[in-house]
């Protein structure tokens, strides 16, 4: 096991910037998502951990060595494919043994270590199996069974559940998350699904034009986003924009907006305010107050979303459609047209540098 | 229902006629290599005298071997110069990849009379002559493009991500070309590798400009036979050929999935 740095890493194709000066430290045994639309360049990135591509610049250490001008044979690392890449002439046993069996290595060691990496993966029994006999679920855990029986020093996922259905998506988050702890692995792992990011990493990077937008877990990264494009691409965020006042921001219209998180700008700057749709408390008296809930909006629901568990209100105010999500309690429901108060607390509302 | 009927009636017509015109003329070519009369006279008298006469026929049985000799030995130097031709075009790209990957129609579609012609005269200035080794090379150049063709088809199938896995897992190329790549384009290898028997156990015309009077192979050697007066011995050796070589497409067919592999 080793932990990956990546340091001032840049590669171009042509003219076009796949990565731009991209330094990220991904520490042993973390669970790491790259996230970013397509495009973003967090495919080049893990193409360069891995060794398929190296960097026009930059370094890339795994365990402290240096590795950019190595060759992906030589690297020691394992990778999972987003369509599995399970080699078709051979048997699920065969395409597990196949790392072993390159590298020279006894046969009655290769049969008792794909025999592990197979129980490992709850596909004891089907080693003698071909590819195409497999469920997508099954063929998912054989990619991930042939990945790690070399115990590779990174395990590097590119979008490994991009072609599962939902249900077995989740199972498989689940499964992946327990075999990364059971091996105690350093996974650096591609994805463009935010759920999946929040839900598995320790850690997420988010991506967008070949830079790091930012770093950190993902707690941090939803309740604190640097930026406007963190903030809307990992959930949803209204984003109210003005000039900032020391406290928060001043919309155009004059209504103050309180920030109690976030960055520190100097008054007069502008500024964009950042709230989660489930931090708004919805109403439809202006009577019912909460003393910490100290912005306060008027508004009209143009539309509502309903989705069993929770209702979606699309909110229109001075031109600006605002989104809150409201759990279903049963207690209130509000129809389209009707005139509301939305409330909520300044802790909620995360202060970002206009970009 | 009526039309229905009809309908299935006209399609089994039609594969029945079709049939008949692909395999009759050969049963009748076989049944006569059978037959006493040597003028395809009936009535049908079996007699396996055109085989012992053919045993005898010392020149049709040299050029027998020679045709076999010169395909079998095209067909290997094809396929391994064709399938390492056909994996560089597919995971290389340099300067004039496309210009040399358009050069490999031409020869496919120049008629051989010409293609022929040319490797005479060719052949002649550079010093190489006429003889068996000529119509070899000559054999290699006609039947090359053919394995590329099939080949390079069948690799535009294969997942480039199967060679990065197999370089993830620690293969160096060869590993990865062996265990890999080549069992996927098996099909491919063998599919061009029957085009460049055919092409090379069929062809007349290069052979008949490149052969020599008492080296030659044996389509030409039927030719000059024929030209001299028709013996059955001709229907004989062509019979055992097409007994053989079908059999050979059987066996084929049956370890190899043409269709690819599921």
């Amino acid at each position: 096991m080793a932990g990956v740095q990546v340091s001032n890493v840049s590669r171009s194709f042509g003219a076009h910037k796949a990565l731009d000066d991209v330094s990220i430290d991904f520490a042993d045994g973390g669970f790491y998502a790259l996230l970013g639309p397509s495009g973003s360049g967090k495919t080049t990135l893990l193409r360069q951990i891995a060794g398929f591509d190296f960097p026009d610049s930059g370094r890339i250490a795994i365990g402290g060595e240096s590795v950019e001008r190595v060759p992906v044979e030589k690297r020691r690392i394992g990778m999972v494919f987003q369509n599995y890449a399970l080699f078709p002439n051979m048997s699920v046993a065969d395409n597990v043994a196949f790392g072993l069996s390159v590298r020279g290595e006894a046969k009655a060691v290769i049969a008792a270590e794909v025999q592990g990496a197979l129980d490992l993966v709850q596909l004891g029994k089907l080693g003698g199996r071909r590819p195409h006999q497999l469920s997508g679920g099954q063929r998912q855990r054989v990619a991930l069974a042939r990945a790690i029986v070399t115990k590779p020093r990174v395990l590097l996922l590119d979008e490994p559940l991009g072609a599962l259905d939902k249900a077995l998506r989740v199972d498989m988050q689940i499964e992946l998350k327990r075999i990364q702890r059971e091996i105690g692995i350093t996974t650096i792992f591609v994805t463009h699904d935010q759920e999946e990011a929040l839900t598995m990493s320790d850690r997420i990077g988010i991506l967008r034009d070949g830079r790091l937008v930012q770093e950190g877990p993902p707690e941090e990264i939803y309740d604190r986003p640097k930026s406007e494009f963190a903030a809307t691409f990992l959930g949803d965020a209204n984003i109210f924009r003005g000039d900032a006042t020391g406290s928060g921001i001043l919309l155009a219209d004059g209504t103050a907006i309180a920030a109690g998180a976030g960055a520190t700008l100097a008054a007069g700057a502008k500024a964009s305010c950042a709230v989660r749709p489930e931090r708004i408390r919805i109403a439809t008296d202006a009577g019912v107050s909460n003393a910490t809930d100290t912005n306060v909006l008027k508004g009209q629901v143009s539309k509502r979303i309903f989705a069993g568990n929770n209702s979606t209100y699309f909110v229109d105010r001075a031109g600006q459609t605002l989104k809150v999500i409201v759990q279903n309690t049963g207690i209130e429901r509000l129809s389209e047209g009707q005139d509301v108060v939305l409330r909520w607390s300044p802790e909620s509302t995360v202060l970002i540098a206009a970009s | 229902m009526a039309t229905t009927r009809i309908l299935e009636w006209l399609g089994r017509l039609y594969i029945s006629v079709l049939l008949a015109f692909l395999y009759l003329p050969i049963i009748i070519m076989a049944l006569m290599s059978f037959n006493v009369s040597p003028f395809y006279q009936l009535p049908f008298e079996w007699t396996t005298e055109w085989y012992a006469s053919l045993w005898q026929n010392d020149q049709l049985i040299a050029a027998t071997w020679n045709s076999v000799e010169i395909a079998v030995i095209a067909t290997v130097i094809c396929t391994v110069l064709g399938s390492a031709a056909s994996l560089a075009l597919y995971r290389y790209e340099f300067r004039g990849k496309k210009f040399l990957q358009a050069l490999l129609f031409p020869p496919i579609a120049i008629p051989w009379l010409i293609t022929g012609t040319a490797m005479l005269i060719f052949f002649f200035g550079v010093g190489i002559g006429r003889g068996l080794h000529a119509i070899l090379l000559g054999h290699v150049a006609l039947a090359l493009p053919y394995v590329i063709v099939v080949v390079s088809a069948r690799l535009q199938t294969f997942a480039p991500e199967l060679e990065e896995a197999a370089r993830s897992l620690g293969a160096n190329q060869w590993q990865v070309t062996w265990r890999v790549t080549l069992p996927w384009i098996m099909p491919g290898v063998i599919a061009g590798g029957l085009f460049a028997f055919a092409v090379s156990f069929d062809q007349f015309v290069v052979s008949y400009f490149l052969a020599t009077p008492g080296q030659t192979t044996l389509p030409v050697e039927i030719y000059a036979a024929i030209r001299k007066g028709f013996t059955p011995e001709i229907n004989a050796v062509s019979t055992i050929i097409i007994v053989v070589s079908m059999a050979l497409m059987l066996l084929t067919a049956r370890f190899f999935k043409f269709g690819g592999e599921k």
